[in-house]
């Protein structure tokens, strides 16, 4: 598996949980990197059960959820899933203002997320 | 909430500066403006809401405004009173109207991955102004009523 900077990644059964590095994904530069690991996840690596930890997101900017919203779409096309989960309430009203939490499937925290694979 | 011209004056906290089109030239700035918040009191959730809508703001002026010309600057007057946030944000750009900007919450354009960043900054401020020619645009926070 290649070496990721801006993310973690272990597998839980055939489900890959991913945790960011960067507490405020909010950078321009970052995010590019951080895309372009997430999609490598899916094109490269084939990874495509995902849960997207945020545990120790704190803040993140319309230019990350453009980022998430693509995954979810290479997700997608190669038959995938993916779920998010352990999400702050500050974060979350980002989703829930752009209604992206009715594109993203969101679980409270990972026990969940993983049952729900 | 009526203030005394020395508690305006002693409370206040205004800054104006040029900043480059480049990639992040705004965080000096954003990390001095939310300092100077915290040390004013505002709480931890106004703190979030006025950093999400300046970040949107400033990547807006200089990445879709100047086009990350670096011939063109992007102007910054901010002003921090006792009752609120003002800040005007203006780029060289061509501008452009903010009303032909679709939407992102509508079924077809959930799964657009950009055009988000006017929503939020709407959401999180008081007021959110675009001049005519939208290349300048006012943002305003009321600080909520302490408990």
């Amino acid at each position: 598996m290649a070496q990721y900077r801006r993310l973690t990644v272990s597998d839980v059964g055939d489900v890959t949980v991913v945790r960011f590095v960067d507490r405020k994904i909010l950078d321009e530069l970052n995010i590019q990197e951080l895309g372009q690991e997430l999609f490598q996840l899916v094109e490269e690596d084939n990874k495509t059960r995902l849960l997207l930890n945020f545990q120790h997101v704190e803040f993140l900017s319309s230019a990350a959820l453009g980022k998430l919203i693509t995954l979810d779409k290479k997700v997608k096309a190669h038959g995938g899933r993916m779920k998010l989960s352990n999400i702050r309430p500050e974060i979350y009203e980002v989703f829930a203002i752009t209604k992206l939490n009715k594109l993203f499937d969101i679980k409270e925290d990972e026990a969940d997320a993983l049952a729900a694979f | 909430m009526a203030y005394s011209m020395s508690e305006i004056y002693s409370n206040c906290w205004s800054t104006t500066l040029c900043l480059p089109s480049v990639r992040g030239a705004g965080k000096p700035f954003i990390n001095e403006l939310l300092r100077e918040l915290s040390q004013k009191g505002w709480s931890a959730q106004e703190i979030f809401g006025v950093h999400l809508a300046v970040e949107e703001a400033l990547v807006n002026a200089i990445k879709h405004g100047n086009r990350l010309d670096e011939n063109k600057q992007v102007r910054v007057c901010c002003r921090v009173l006792p009752d609120r946030l003002w800040i005007e944000i203006a780029d060289e750009g061509c501008g452009f109207d903010p009303r032909c900007v679709p939407d992102c919450t509508a079924d077809e354009n959930l799964e657009t991955p950009n055009g988000r960043g006017i929503m939020l900054m709407r959401s999180f401020m008081s007021r959110v102004e675009y001049s005519p020619q939208g290349n300048c645009v006012v943002l305003e926070k009321k600080r909520e009523a302490e408990s």
